[in-house]
C-alpha cells in the first residue's frame, strides 16, 4: 500500500501492517517529552501507574521553559519536583536554567528530534518536529507517563490534508504567512484528527526554520501532526547536530483526503485577528490598531532566522514610545548567536527589552501581560481570548518581519510600507 | 451507566485557556483546578455549576494547549461529562485517560439550550432533553472505551501493563 508521510513514519515503529486511516495501532516512541507545566502531572501519572523506571533515560526530555526563570514559589515548587525525579532516574535530558531553552526550539537544535522519528509531548505544539519530518504530536501527561514507562502508546492513523504552496513568496512575505494564510483557509477545526503534509515548490525553497514554524502552527487548525518532506538541508540540518538520516518522501499513489493548493505569488503578510488564529486577514486590511506590546519570540518564531528578519527591519530604527517590545531568543544557543551577529545591540538600539528564552509572554506566564484593554502583537501561536493577560486584552498573530514594522509605527503596520 | 442535570452551555471553539487560564497551572491538584473552571471564559462562571451538572459546548470544543489540567478542572467542577457539536483531539483523549466522559452529537447539539434538564443513558447513546422533551441520539461508545471509564482512565490500564 503507498503511504502518505504519516503512515510511514507510523509503519517504521509498529509490527502491524498499516493499510487504512483510522486504524489503531501501536508503536514504539523515539521520544517522550514534558515541560515544567505537564511533567508534574505525568509524574503523578507515572507513579499512580506503578511504573518505577522510565524505559529509557536518555529517551525522555524534561524541559522546564514555561515559568521560567520561575515566577513565583509554586512554579518553583512545581520544577523542584521535576528536577529531583529528573535525577532520580538519571534522566540525560532535563534542563533548567542556562542551558534552557524553549523546548520546540532547543531539542532540534541538541539533535533530539528527527526524520522518522515518532515524538510525543506533553505540549500541543510538539508537532513543530515536523519540519524535520518527524512524526511529532502532542498528548496530555498522563499518555506521555505511559509512554514514559512503557516505551510505545497508540495512535489513530489519520487521514492527511495535503499542503501544495506554488509561486514565488514576495519579499517581507514567509513562512508564518504561509501556515497563517492556511488556516485563514480552513479554519481551527480545518484538519481536526487528521495530518497535514505540506509541499510545492515554496515549501522545497524554504529553510528548515521556516519548516519548523510551519509544522509548529498544525495544531492550531487542529491537526494531529504537520509534516514535511525530509530532503537534503532537512540531512544537513541534522548531520550538523550529531544525527544520521536520510531523505523521505511519501509514496507515489498515497491516498489523500483532500489537497489544498495556494498561488502565493503576490500574497501580502498575514495576520490572525482577535480572538482566533483562523481570523486571518492581509496585513493592509487590518487599520487603525494601536499597540501597547509586541513579543517577538515563543517556539513559532524565537529562531535566529526570525531574529534577524526583526533585526532587519529595527536596525537604525526606535520603537514607539507607548509599546513594550519584547524579544526572546528562543534558547541559549540563539542568543550567543544574536549577540555574536550584532542583533542584540540593534535590539537594545532600537528601545527593545531582550529577555532570557522562555515561553512566558505567550501563555499570559509571565514576563509580558497584558492589563485591561491592551493589545498586542506576537509572533506567537495562539490568540485566544485572555492568552497573554486579561481577559479585556486583545492579541495579533504576525510574522517577525509585520511584528518589528508594527513596534516602529506604534500600531499594526504593513513591513512592505517601511 | 447514565447522568442527570442542568446544562451549561458554551459557545464553539472552546479553548484549554478558556477552560482553564495558564496562571492557574502552579497546581496539580484537581479540586483547585476545579474552583477555577472556565474563568478564562467569563471572572466567576463555576459559582452557577453544581455537582453533576452537564457541560454543552459547540464545534471543536478544548482546542489548544495539551494541558490535561483542562479536564481535570471540569471534574474538579463536579462536571461528569461534556456533550458537545465536536471535540480538539488532544483534549478528547486526556479526558478518556482522566475518566472524563464526551459525547460528540454534531448539529444535534442545537436541540440542547442552556439550562435545559438532561439526562444521558451512556449504554443506549440517547440523550434525553426533559425541558423541551426531545431526544438525540448517538452512536454509543465501544464497550472497551467505556469500561476504560469505569475503570478510572489509563492509569489502572498502564498499571495493569507493567504488572505493578
Amino acid at each position: 500500500m503507498a503511504h502518505t508521510l504519516a503512515q510511514k513514519i507510523l509503519q517504521k515503529h509498529t509490527d502491524q501492517q498499516i493499510t487504512e486511516a483510522g486504524q489503531i495501532v501501536q508503536c514504539n516512541v523515539s521520544l517522550a517529552l514534558a515541560n515544567d507545566i505537564t511533567a508534574p502531572l505525568a509524574i503523578k501519572s507515572f507513579r499512580a501507574m506503578g511504573a518505577k523506571k522510565v524505559f529509557d533515560k536518555d529517551r525522555v526530555a524534561l524541559v522546564m521553559d514555561h515559568f521560567t526563570p520561575q515566577k513565583d514559589i509554586e512554579s518553583a515548587i512545581q520544577v523542584k519536583g521535576v528536577r529531583e525525579f529528573a535525577e532520580e532516574q538519571n534522566i540525560t535530558h532535563y534542563y533548567e536554567g542556562g542551558d534552557c531553552g524553549v523546548e520546540h526550539a532547543l531539542l532540534p537544535e541538541l539533535g533530539l528530534v528527527g526524520p522518522g522519528d515518532i515524538v510525543v509531548g506533553a505540549d500541543s505544539h510538539t508537532c513543530t518536529y515536523g519540519g524535520l519530518g518527524a512524526f511529532a504530536t502532542g498528548l496530555g501527561s498522563t499518555d506521555v507517563a505511559g509512554a514514559m514507562a512503557l516505551g510505545s502508546t497508540w495512535f489513530k492513523v489519520p487521514p492527511t490534508i495535503k499542503v501544495e504552496y506554488n509561486g514565488t513568496l514576495p519579499a517581507h512575505v514567509g513562512a508564518k504567512d504561509l501556515i497563517l494564510k492556511l488556516i485563514g483557509e480552513i479554519g481551527v477545526a480545518g484538519a481536526l484528527y487528521k495530518a497535514l503534509e505540506f509541499g510545492g515548490p515554496v515549501v522545497d525553497a524554504l529553510d528548515v526554520e521556516g519548516r519548523m514554524c510551519i509544522a509548529n502552527m498544525a495544531i492550531e487548525a487542529g491537526g494531529k501532526c504537520g509534516l514535511f518532506p525530509v530532503d537534503e538541508k532537512t540531512i544537513a540540518y541534522t548531520a550538523a547536530r550529531g544525527r544520521k538520516d536520510s531523505p523521505m518522501t511519501a509514496d507515489a499513489g498515497a491516498v489523500y483526503e483532500r489537497i489544498v493548493s495556494f498561488d502565493v505569488s503576490g500574497m501580502s503578510p498575514q495576520i490572525a485577528c482577535p480572538h482566533l488564529p483562523e481570523n486571518v486577514k492581509p496585513v493592509e486590511e487590518v487599520k487603525n490598531v494601536r499597540l501597547n506590546q509586541v513579543v517577538v519570540g515563543s517556539c513559532t518564531n524565537g529562531r535566529i532566522s526570525d531574529l534577524r528578519e526583526a533585526a532587519a527591519i529595527l536596525k537604525g530604527r526606535k520603537v514607539a514610545k507607548h509599546v513594550r517590545t519584547i524579544i526572546l531568543p528562543a534558547t541559549p544557543g540563539i542568543w550567543k548567536q544574536a549577540l555574536k551577529e550584532g542583533l542584540i545591540e540593534i535590539f537594545m538600539d532600537a528601545g527593545c527589552i531582550v529577555g532570557p528564552a522562555t515561553c512566558g509572554p505567550c501563555l499570559g506566564g509571565h514576563m509580558g501581560i497584558l492589563a485591561d484593554g491592551e493589545v498586542a502583537i506576537a509572533t506567537t501561536n495562539r490568540n485566544f481570548k485572555g492568552r497573554m493577560g486579561s481577559l479585556e486584552s486583545e492579541v495579533y498573530l504576525s510574522s517577525p518581519c509585520v511584528a518589528a514594522a508594527s513596534a516602529i509605527a506604534g500600531e499594526i503596520a504593513d513591513p512592505r510600507k517601511l | 451507566m447514565s447522568y442527570q442535570g442542568t446544562a451549561h452551555k458554551v459557545g464553539d471553539h472552546i479553548d484549554t485557556d478558556a477552560i482553564i487560564p495558564a496562571r492557574f497551572l502552579v497546581t496539580t491538584d484537581v479540586k483547585e483546578l476545579g474552583a477555577n473552571c472556565m474563568e478564562g471564559l467569563e471572572a466567576g462562571w463555576i459559582k452557577r455549576v453544581k455537582e453533576g451538572d452537564i457541560m454543552v459546548g459547540g464545534e471543536n470544543f478544548g482546542c489548544g494547549s495539551s494541558r490535561e489540567h483542562a479536564p481535570l478542572s471540569i471534574l474538579g467542577a463536579g462536571i461528569p461529562v461534556v456533550v458537545a457539536h465536536s471535540f480538539a483531539r488532544i483534549f478528547y483523549r486526556n479526558s478518556f485517560n482522566m475518566g472524563l466522559l464526551l459525547i460528540e452529537v454534531g448539529d444535534d447539539i442545537n436541540k440542547i439550550n442552556d439550562r435545559d434538564e438532561i439526562s444521558i443513558d451512556v449504554e443506549k447513546g440517547v440523550i434525553t432533553n426533559k425541558t423541551t422533551g426531545t431526544e438525540i441520539t448517538y452512536p454509543p461508545l465501544p464497550e472497551f472505551m467505556r469500561e476504560f471509564l469505569t475503570k478510572g482512565g489509563l492509569i489502572p490500564y498502564v498499571k495493569e501493563k507493567l504488572g505493578a
